[in-house]
């Protein structure tokens, strides 16, 4: 894992309280409320259809909230959209340059919408330093899944956003380049940038100062990751041997055990009643199957929650 | 599990009946596709219906009702009984008395009136004597089709218009051939070609169909190649999308007008009477409504199909309502109405006006204005439509 991220200047970035989005009759951000403080990397994170995008949307003045009040910037989401979207750079989730433009065309075109002074300057010194040079008259079409995204990342901070807001920036797009998208998050952070991040990665989450979960529109959980882990209070053991797809449909519903999940070879078993778990290891563990004590992990917890909230949502 | 996974494979048809079900399953999935997109689906219907009423009713090769001015100072039984004559025909609508030849002339640069029936001041006196004066009907025969009906009328008419009036002494002159000699003037077209009609009104169609659809597409194009999420998040306002898309079609279109012009000149002849310099901005004005037109259509459509669809469905209208094909006096009043709100129509009073007539900006001004009017709607329209955000 990388170093901790030092802890930036105080003061908040986003400030917004009970936002709340309705489409038809589905409620897709219900209540949400989220403080990102000034660069810092907050990580977004939440299943398919959490309300993530739509989150993010509002917070950029893309969408109005139906109830709900927060400030970007210091300036009011609901009225002073024209000065968010002036110094917060979005990142779509999908690729959203004109792909029938080359790169330095789509570049020289942002610098223009954001007034720049020298655009062709500021294109040329955006294409640089995303080592995009020598593809500078490629149309933007066609890039790779990761210069598409590289890009897009380039042309968001071109014009000198205060915030970064990014959705899911890393799907689709292969281990190396999402390790060297991380990089330049931050280094742009370091610089100052407050960014919020969207993304389905653990490993990605744990590359962020704060993350918050949601869920079905509600925020479950936010904070530093070892805030979240420790007030889950799970008791995690590590399974190892063979019969692990029986093991885990015996104990998905076994009293005591609140997560059952498989990764890679191993099967995650934990609950947050220490001793029943701690009884349920010793009944199991044999010869071919060997019960390891060991810390939760971010991504058990949250699918303890997802688990909690499903069953108590029946 | 029970065995190799070949097993629970499941059953597989012959392949003859396996290629029909695939057609089966095409046919399926693009009904329910079509039958989902609710504005298709209503258009299937409507479109043709609508269509087939409003033309079926409104078309008419052989108008009547012309608007027609009467110039002369003879207000003798004589005179007013040669003009009933015409007004029985149904062709003339008597609408302006003309207060000399300028101001008759003005009528028909403008296009207010299509006929001038010009008398001379002593025509009673001299009929009386036999000298058989002339009764000169001048026809606006830029649009052949609209005019000829009303002059083979007009001759039929005119032979029997005396024959109640020239009564006991008079009598004489009803023998024969009439006491006055009828000429008719087919001002501007005077050997009645109808290139000279169609091929500025073609200027104008060619001009609606491609404006329209370059603007029709842009924004439904970058809602649906996903750019619109990113341009909206910038901060460049609707007024400024919406400039910045429509000038590089102003562009376009002058350079497609040029060519239109030198080919109606040079290949089919048709005279260029007025300026160029009255032509030239006054098209360009056309452009940018229907650029206008377009852009709108496409800030209310939900998809670059519906935004083709609703090109289509303004512009048929636009071909048969406007007096390019068929001639607009002929039309029903409704459908005249409907006809003034379409920027062709008084595009093609502008074009052949001043290609074949000759006439200038004050004699246009009500169809320029017109047409500045239709395009301040547009926009006014396009860019309060043009969502700012994705709600």
């Amino acid at each position: 894992m990388t170093a901790a991220p030092e802890t930036p200047a105080s003061g908040n970035a986003i400030e917004v309280s009970g936002l709340t989005k309705v489409f038809g009759t589905r409620t897709v951000v219900d209540n949400l409320s989220l403080r990102v403080r000034r660069g810092h990397i907050q990580g977004f994170l939440g299943p398919n259809g959490s309300g993530k995008t739509t989150t993010i949307r509002m917070l950029c003045g893309l969408l109005t909230p139906d109830a709900g009040e927060g400030r970007c910037l210091g300036y009011d989401i609901r009225t002073e959209q024209a000065e968010i979207k002036r110094r917060v750079g979005y990142m779509t989730q999908g690729f959203s340059l004109y792909r029938d433009l080359t790169i330095r065309e789509n570049l020289e075109f942002v610098a223009r919408i954001y007034g720049l002074e020298a655009p062709e300057a500021a294109a040329q010194a955006a294409l640089e330093r995303l080592g995009l040079g020598a593809r500078a008259s490629q149309l933007a079409g066609e890039l790779s899944g990761g210069w598409k995204q590289r890009l897009a990342l380039g042309a968001c901070i071109l014009p000198g956003p205060s915030l970064l807001l990014l959705d899911e920036p890393t799907a689709g797009v292969d281990p190396k380049a999402r390790r060297d998208f991380w990089d330049e998050i931050h280094h742009l952070a370091n610089e100052g940038l407050t960014v919020l991040v969207s993304t389905h990665y653990m490993d990605e989450a744990e590359r962020c100062h704060e993350i918050a979960y949601i869920l079905e529109g509600k925020l479950l959980v936010s904070g530093t990751i070892d805030d979240i882990v420790a007030s889950a209070g799970l008791t995690t053991y590590v399974v190892t041997g063979e019969g692990l797809d029986a093991l885990s449909s015996e104990l998905r519903h076994a009293t005591g055990v609140d997560m059952v999940a498989r990764f890679g070879a191993a099967l995650h078993v934990g609950g947050r009643d220490a001793a029943a778990m701690k009884a349920i290891a010793q009944s199991h563990a044999s010869a071919t199957q060997s019960w390891a004590h060991d810390k939760a992990t971010l991504e058990d917890v949250f699918i303890d929650l997802m688990t909690r909230n499903h069953r108590s949502g029946q | 599990m029970s065995g190799a996974p070949g097993d629970v494979r499941p059953a597989r048809r012959g392949a003859l009946a396996q290629s029909w079900q695939r057609l089966v399953a095409m046919f399926v999935k693009e009904f329910i596709q079509l039958r989902r997109d609710r504005p298709t689906f209503a258009m299937i219907v409507g479109i043709p219906l609508i269509q087939l009423l409003l033309f079926g009713y409104a078309i008419n090769t052989d108008p009547k009702h012309l608007p027609t001015a009467i110039l002369t100072s003879d207000d003798s039984p004589i005179p007013r009984a040669i003009v009933g004559a015409l007004r029985a025909t149904d062709y003339f609508d008597i609408k302006y008395v003309a207060k000399g030849e300028a101001d008759a002339d003005a009528l028909i640069l403008s296009n207010k009136a299509l006929f001038v029936i010009q008398m001379p001041p002593d025509f009673s006196r001299r009929l009386v004597r036999g000298e058989r004066p002339t009764l000169l009907i001048v026809a606006d025969a830029t649009d052949p089709t609209a005019s000829s009906g009303a002059i083979a009328a007009a001759l039929g008419a005119a032979n029997q218009a005396l024959d109640r009036e020239l009564t006991g002494p008079l009598a004489a002159l009803a023998q024969g051939p009439p006491p006055f000699e009828l000429q008719v003037q087919r001002r501007y077209n005077p050997a009645g070609e109808t290139r000279r009609n169609i091929v500025p009104g073609l200027i104008g169609t060619i001009l609606t169909m491609t404006m329209l659809i370059y603007t029709a597409l842009s924004v439904t194009r970058e809602i649906e190649r996903g750019t619109m999420e990113a341009l909206l998040a910038m901060p460049v306002k609707p007024v400024e999308i919406m400039l910045g898309k429509i000038t590089p079609y102003v562009v376009v279109g002058g350079v497609q007008m040029a060519t239109i012009l030198i080919v109606a000149s040079f290949l089919f002849h048709v005279p260029i009477v007025g300026s160029l310099l009255v032509l030239v901005p006054l098209t360009l004005l056309f452009i940018i409504a229907n650029l206008s037109l377009g852009y709108t259509l496409s800030t209310v459509a939900v998809n670059q199909l519906q935004a083709i669809q609703m090109t289509f469905f303004f512009f048929l209208p636009s071909m048969l309502l406007s007096g390019f094909l068929f001639p607009f006096y002929g039309m029903p009043v409704w459908a005249q109405y409907i006809g003034e709100a379409l920027p062709l129509t008084h595009y093609l009073r502008i074009v052949r006006s001043v290609m074949l007539k000759g006439s200038g900006f004050v004699d246009l001004a009500a169809d320029a204005g017109a047409l500045a009017l239709f395009t301040l709607v547009a926009m006014s329209i396009a860019v309060m439509r043009f969502r700012q955000t994705l709600d």
